[in-house]
């Protein structure tokens, strides 16, 4: 833990520094917020408002649509001057379908028939709640010049990198300040010992030399045979102790960070946008295993979210350093694409799917079983306490060292959960009885007994 | 100074000139040293450069760099689902009810499947007709994972695809119909009513010639014809034995395969005392059957005596004098009929005589009889194989009056007694297809060959018993490219079905009575409610004049049945052809669990042989015996009948045999489609000339040894009745159970006290009053020895297979046996006797010689049974010794064994007083000299994902399946309640379908096996060492009252 500590104090101590900069915005909101002003700006011609048109549209239709390309439904920029030039329809028309598209298309509607045999007979949810204004809102948001894409921050992101190398420089300039100081001293002790002997030789003063000669300190060292064992037995014990040390990490692959073949950012999914970890590893609730989620679960939200828009402000310098840009965690879900078999184009399933072959990052040995669910079901561990900050990590890597020890240390120290858990009632009263305490650790359940992690 | 003094190394040197010197000096050995003999190749080892240091350099350098490479981890890869199924989580079991249905056995079942591989079958206790797996049921979850399955349809050797062998078959069968010549289908018993359907449609397609010809390997051909005879449908009778009060049994093996099997459930039930009452059960036999060594009284008598016995009897019983026969069966009918009178309607009368005549006089003994336990109302459909039919396909086939024979399930070629002939009629035949599940010997001779799927990979259905439905739906897609026979049917008769809407359909018009589809595939059987009333009122109302019709229609056959019992005669030795636990009719030889399974009588695994009683051995100058390796070797024999000759059979001698017949097991001596290692025994088939599985024979001795993996050497118990203690159900129900039962006692202070009292223990006792404490109870009297548990065992532990040359140094690796003893007497109880009775060294009572004598079984011994796994010994002696703490025990009960812990000392297992620790000798995973399942990725898809696969030098051995014990414990708490009783098991326990073995929490008050250990028929093994185990016996009571 501590290895890991120092190997990131740097990025760390950066990492505050951006802290004060970034503020989260889930992905859709990010996509449009430069366009804000500017969209407001055309509200008066759609007699709507732009923003409250974002708001709307990211709460009722961007599970569906977008504004620039085509999703399970058709791209929504323009829609109305698109409609009107393409179909000669009306915002009348749009009220309409918005309120209730399947009445539309029961009504025989050409049109309305037409882009729903298109988009492969996918009914569009009514929205009868919407009001005319709301959707007023909605058209003047979708009718807003399409968004640029934010410029590289370069400008923000080299600000950063200024303040945190400052704060760097004035350590150097303390501590070298402070070398000048103690090498002066160094000189002036030296000078004022000369000057002290001039004098002297100067008084006539004869200094007297220390005319008995000692015997030299490792010869004295040498000669006492005791002395001689005791340091061979101290560096004997000390060389085992490290020997055992260096030997005990063989094996143990704590910050264990492999390279995966998809670069996936926790920080992003359980830091950034606070997924909770079971959504996508759900089998650690019943099983053995945690479970890599599978494809289609990241197909959830991808099938929506086809890029990584960022944060407001780009990318950190650290971030660029790094190669952590927006296109390139764009780049990433298309390889994620690629693995599911997502024709983005089509919003379609090729069914050439290919498994992504993920590099195991935790190998407990064979002869170790470790339930998933004992710990985080029952006992209700957090997966942090395991796993560490995986929230903060952008490349997953081994918190804990998964020896034996470890495991046994928790075992003893950890209280188990017994409250509202009708198996333990019984077994609970008994055992706090025979140990005369109130809360019984895992120890006390027999969790340190050999056959109850191997079998 | 330097000295410079020459030392002289020989004479010869005195002569500057010599060429020896000379040539000395250049060369240590003048003359040519032979290295090339051990070297090899001399002109390439010259002509390379590598000299001595060199290799010295590479092996240091491989040393290290090996040495370097171990400290680095593999990276290993974690690949999910691209698409997770809805019901597969990684990591939890999915259970599926299903069928098994193959032609020889028929269970209805559950099948554990974990990411989609089936790994276990279990018991379907919501089966009321065999839902118990025996052992081949419980092995075939191996055989799916076969390596010498077909992985693909295949003509005349080449490899082809379906539609190719699809569209050949159609355009025969076209040009076939309306022709003279017959379409065949020569299948096992399906016992399906889909099927039976869908054939019937097949025959509609393609016209009158197309005929279905049923053939079970192993004929029932005279049960079958009998019943037909007596009732007018082709089936058999059930028998319901837990009804019954005595129990006659001639030759029928019901605890074995007799009829179908399935009947050890109801029996082991109605063995256990109740109330002061257990059912008795009489056995007149040749071979020592299963059946035979669990009977409280067993007669052996060869075929023929048992026939006149059997019309003997039903004379005492009808009243009528039947003459003739040999009388040296009188005494023993006499009783026996005695005891049936006595007992009346609870008395049933089962026979495994292949023969119409005995079949029909048992069906009318049970009639008279109104037997409890007989039930000729619902039948079974398990066996439905017609010899008649078959042997006229031959003859048709060779007369080349058939144009097409597609086969299904069955191997004719290696179990037809007369293969010749079937294969030369296979020549004649224009189409052959054989669905094959291995290259067998009959996919060889075939033009087509059909790779058929596994009844994992299946769709199906069954109807056990007259309104028992079962189905069987797979539990993993097919593995290869196979098909099963059902489906070609459907593709052959041209529709897009697919068995599954077929099977559907049929279910919802026939069998459900609108009941729902989905639960009986859930629930995997439905019983279809009885039928309608007016059937019922029918049957109910009618019995007098059915019966008064029957009577007219069977008394004359039966007369004359009675009259050709009685003067049946032998010929000379008479061989009874069986077969065994393991391997049944052979159609899974290719399964090293069953090959490695070791047969419940003669302990004997990877073997058949030929069985011959004590006297005919002597007679022939046959024996068995120990040799130095451990082993048991025994003598061949030449076995002929009727002009077919087998040569080389090996000999086992086996107690109980009746003199004058030999025994021979069918199933093994299968060579085409098999692994060497597998091919093993010889074929029995060979003789079992006219589907008779009691043949004349002439046995003569031949040369040579052979070895046998037997793992039971010593066959007696010596007198130590408390290993298995026994007392009779008088003793039992008369006296208190300190006299039948008794603790063992020892000396403290001169004062006499239970070995169990705290005073008599070195140790301080543990406290397990809180929590679980798991104790397993393991009652004789129910125990059948069928070994279903331990290949159950076998399969949810991962134990290896360790090859039939391991098996015979006693290294087996099962965790669970099932020891056997003979008693060396007449009864154990007179061993015991006869223990005690013994005084000095020599004379008539000397131990020096009485005990040698006792190591002999008697000729017609008692038989017991035990199953002894590890005792997780409370006050544990392995614990104690192990000098690094690898086998420690917990509060639940179980002694631990942590095999990464383990640095194989072996002091556990010599201390261990039950010898049930197994010990690695060898990596038996990965390693070709042990070349079974887990050394190929498809047999390593059995493997249990939840138990370590062990690694050589480590000792393993039962841990009462305490990864199913921790799984109940935790779904128990992540579903925050308490644990009922019954939801702890262990693979054994749940596989006992006899209800033997019962596993618990006894700390449960409530629990049964709570109940089962306050029983006074409860002892532990060895009590006297003082272990204290958490495995308790019952005491096994013998009903030996006589009439």
């Amino acid at each position: 833990m501590k290895k890991v500590l120092y190997r990131h104090l740097f990025s760390k101590a950066l990492g505050l520094s951006l802290l004060f900069s970034p503020i989260s915005f889930y992905a859709q909101e990010e996509a449009a917020a430069p366009t804000e002003e500017v969209a407001a700006d055309v509200a008066a011609d759609t007699g709507g408002d732009a923003a409250k048109g974002k708001q709307l549209f990211n709460q009722n239709c961007a599970a569906c649509h977008a504004l620039d390309r085509k999703m399970t439904g058709p791209a929504l920029a323009n829609v109305e001057t698109r409609l009107a030039d393409d179909a000669g329809l009306d915002r009348e028309w749009l009220y309409a379908w918005v309120k209730n598209s399947p009445g539309v298309i029961a009504s025989g509607d050409a049109y309305a028939n037409k882009i729903y045999a298109e988009y492969n007979q996918a009914a569009m949810t009514p929205f009868p709640t919407l009001s005319n204004q709301d959707i007023d809102d909605i058209l003047a948001y979708t009718a807003a010049p399409a968004a640029t894409p934010a410029k590289a921050a370069t400008p923000s992101g080299g600000g950063d990198g200024g303040q945190s190398t400052s704060g760097g420089i004035s350590n150097e300039l303390i501590l070298g300040a402070l070398a000048l100081v103690f090498g002066l001293l160094v000189i002036m002790l030296v000078l004022v010992n000369k000057t002290l002997r001039r004098i002297a030789e100067a008084n006539g003063i004869v200094l007297e030399e220390e005319k008995q000669k000692r015997l030299p300190l490792w010869k004295a060292f040498v000669k006492n045979q005791f002395l001689v064992l005791v340091s061979v037995v101290f560096l004997l014990l000390a060389s085992a102790y490290f020997a055992y040390g260096w030997m005990m990490q063989v094996g143990v692959d704590q910050g264990y960070a492999p390279v995966q073949p998809i670069h996936f950012s926790h920080k992003i999914h359980a830091g950034d946008n606070k997924i909770e970890c079971k959504y996508c590893h759900s089998s650690a609730r019943v099983s053995k295993t945690s479970g890599i989620p599978s494809l289609n679960v990241c197909m959830n939200c991808h099938k929506s979210i086809y890029q990584y828009a960022g944060n407001p402000e780009g990318p950190s310098a650290e971030d660029i350093a790094n190669g952590y840009t927006n296109d390139f965690y764009t780049g990433e879900i298309k390889k994620l694409y690629k693995a599911v078999g997502w024709d983005e184009e089509n919003q379609k399933y090729t069914g050439e799917g290919r498994p992504v072959e993920w590099v195991r990052i935790h190998n407990l040995p064979d002869f170790a079983y470790f339930n998933h669910s004992q710990h985080v079901s029952v006992a209700g561990i957090e997966c942090q306490t395991c796993h560490g900050p995986v929230e903060e990590m952008e490349i997953v890597e081994q918190f804990s060292p998964l020896t034996m020890g470890w495991c046994i240390n928790c075992h003893r120290e950890t209280n188990v959960k017994v409250e509202g858990n009708a198996y333990y009632e019984a077994i609970h009263e008994e055992l706090s009885k025979k140990y005369g305490v109130d809360k019984l650790t895992a120890a006390m359940m027999g969790g340190l007994e050999c056959g109850k992690c191997h079998y | 100074m330097a000295s410079n003094k020459k030392y002289w190394k020989s004479a010869a040197e005195l002569n500057p000139n010599d060429s020896i010197v000379e040539a000395l000096k250049h060369n240590e050995f003048t003359e040519q040293i032979p290295v090339d003999e051990f070297l090899g190749d001399k002109e390439n080892l010259s002509a390379s450069n590598t000299n001595r240091r060199d290799f010295l350099k590479y092996v240091g350098f491989s040393t290290a760099a090996a040495t370097m490479a171990a400290c680095e981890g593999p990276v290993r890869k974690s690949i999910p689902y691209v698409v997770q199924p809805d019901r597969i989580v990684p990591g939890v079991a999915n259970y599926y009810a299903t069928t098994i249905a193959d032609g020889f056995d028929f269970a209805s079942i559950l099948v554990k499947t974990r990411e989609g591989r089936p790994i276990k079958i279990e018991n379907n206790t919501d089966a009321k007709v065999n839902g118990g797996a025996n052992a081949r049921v419980q092995a075939s979850v191996l055989t799916l994972y076969d390596s010498k399955r077909l992985q693909g349809p295949s003509a005349n050797g080449e490899s082809v695809e379906w539609k190719v062998l699809d569209a050949t078959v159609r355009a025969k069968l076209n040009s076939l119909k309306g022709s003279n010549k017959q379409i065949v289908l020569l299948t096992q018993t399906y016992a399906s009513p889909s099927t039976d359907k869908l054939i019937a449609e097949f025959k509609a397609a393609y016209g009158e010639n197309v005929n279905h010809v049923v053939y079970d390997a192993i004929s029932e051909d005279a049960a079958l014809n009998a019943y037909e005879a007596a009732y007018g449908e082709r089936a058999l009778a059930d028998y319901d034995f837990e009804k019954a009060g005595l129990i006659v049994s001639f030759a029928a093996d019901f605890l074995g395969d007799w009829q179908g099997g399935g009947y050890d459930s109801g029996y082991a039930k109605g063995r256990v005392p109740k109330n002061g009452k257990m059912s008795r059960h009489i056995q007149m036999e040749s071979n020592m059957s299963l059946t035979g060594a669990n009977a409280d009284k067993r007669y052996p008598m060869t075929p023929t005596q048992q026939k006149i016995a059997l019309a003997k009897l039903y004379g005492k019983l009808n009243g009528s004098n039947v003459g003739g026969g040999t009388s040296d069966v009188d005494e023993a009918v006499d009783k026996v009929a005695a005891e049936i009178k006595k007992a009346g309607s609870k008395a049933v009368v089962v026979t495994g005589l292949n023969d119409a005549n005995a079949q029909t006089v048992v069906l009318a003994i049970n009639k008279l009889l109104a037997s409890e336990a007989f039930d000729a109302k619902n039948p079974k459909y398990v066996r439905q194989g017609n010899t008649a039919k078959v042997t006229k396909l031959v003859s048709d086939m060779n007369a080349g009056r058939v144009g097409a024979l597609i086969m299904d399930g069955v191997n004719p070629v290696y179990t037809l007694p007369n293969s010749e002939a079937f294969v030369s009629g296979l020549e004649k035949v224009d189409l052959s297809v054989a669905f094959a599940f291995n290259n067998d010997e009959t996919a060889q001779a075939s033009q087509y060959v059909a790779a058929a799927s596994h009844y994992l990979e299946s769709w199906g259905d069954a109807q056990f018993k007259k309104g028992q439905y079962s189905l069987m739906q797979p539990a993993i897609r097919e593995l290869f490219d196979t098909r099963q026979f059902q489906t070609a049917l459907l593709t052959w008769m041209g529709t897009e079905k697919t068995y599954y809407d077929y099977i559907q359909e049929t279910w919802n018009a026939d069998i459900l009575q609108g009941g729902s589809w989905n639960k009986a595939l859930q629930d995997g059987v439905f019983v279809a409610s009885a039928p309608a009333p007016v059937e019922g009122d029918a049957s109910a109302a009618a019995p007098a004049d059915a019966e008064s019709v029957e009577e007219e229609s069977t008394v004359v056959p039966i007369a004359s049945a009675i009259r050709s019992l009685v003067n049946a005669t032998s010929g000379g030795t008479e061989l009874v052809l069986y077969s065994k636990v393991g391997m049944g009719d052979g159609r899974q030889a290719n399964n090293p669990w069953l090959q490695e399974f070791p047969d419940p009588i003669s302990r004997v695994s990877w073997d058949n042989y030929v069985t011959v009683s004590k006297a005919d051995a002597e007679k022939w100058g046959v024996d068995n015996e120990m040799v130095a390796d451990g082993g048991v070797n025994g003598g061949y024999v030449k076995l002929t009948v009727d002009g077919k000759v087998l040569e080389k059979v090996p000999v086992i001698v086996q107690p109980g045999q009746a003199v004058g017949t030999v025994g021979l097991s069918y199933g093994y001596g299968k060579k085409a489609g098999m692994q060497a290692e597998m091919a093993t025994g010889v074929n029995a088939y060979a003789l079992y000339t006219n589907f008779s599985d009691v043949q004349t024979v002439t046995v003569e001795k031949v040369s040579g040894v052979h070895e046998f993996a037997c793992i039971q050497s010593q066959k007696t118990l010596m007198g130590r009745g408390d290993i298995i203690k026994e007392t009779t159900l008088e003793i039992f129900n008369t006296k208190d159970h300190a006299e039948w039962n008794p603790m063992p006692h020892v000396t403290l202070n001169h004062q006499e006290i239970p070995v169990t009292s705290p005073d008599a223990d070195l140790w301080d006792e543990f406290d397990r009053s809180v929590g679980h404490h798991f104790n397993l109870s393991i009652d004789l009297n129910a125990c059948t020895g069928c070994g279903a548990c331990v290949i159950a065992c076998h399969a949810e532990n991962n134990v290896p297979v360790v090859g039939k040359m391991e098996m015979r140094r006693s290294r087996d690796m099962h965790w669970l046996r099932i020891d056997r003893y003979y008693s060396s007497e007449e009864t154990f109880e007179q061993d015991n006797e006869k223990k005690d009775g013994m005084d000095g060294l020599w004379g008539e009572k000397g131990s020096l010689g009485g005990f040698r004598e006792m190591e002999d079984p008697s000729a017609n011994p008692q038989v017991a049974f035990q199953p002894v796994m590890c005792q997780h010994c409370n006050h544990a002696p392995c614990e104690t010794v192990c000098p690094v703490a690898a086998t420690s025990h917990s509060r639940q009960g179980q002694n631990h064994m942590a095999y990464n812990r383990c640095v194989g000392t072996r002091y556990c297992a010599n201390n261990c007083p039950y010898k049930v620790r197994r010990f690695n000798w060898f990596l038996y995973s990965n390693n070709d000299e042990f070349d079974f399942n887990m050394n190929n990725d498809l047999g390593k898809m059995v493997i249990n994902p939840d138990v370590n696969v062990r690694s050589r030098g480590v000792m393993e051995k039962c841990s009462m399946c305490i990864q199913m014990t921790q799984k109940t414990i935790l779904d128990a708490k992540r579903d925050g309640r308490v644990i009922k009783d019954g939801e702890f098991q262990t693979a054994c326990s749940a596989a006992c379908s006899s209800g033997a073995m019962v596993f618990g929490d006894v700390n449960d008050k409530e629990s049964k096996v709570a109940q089962l250990k306050e029983d006074d028929r409860m002892y532990h093994l060895l009590e006297h060492v003082g272990t204290k185990p958490n495995v308790f016996y019952h005491v096994k009571v013998r009903n030996t009252n006589e009439a």
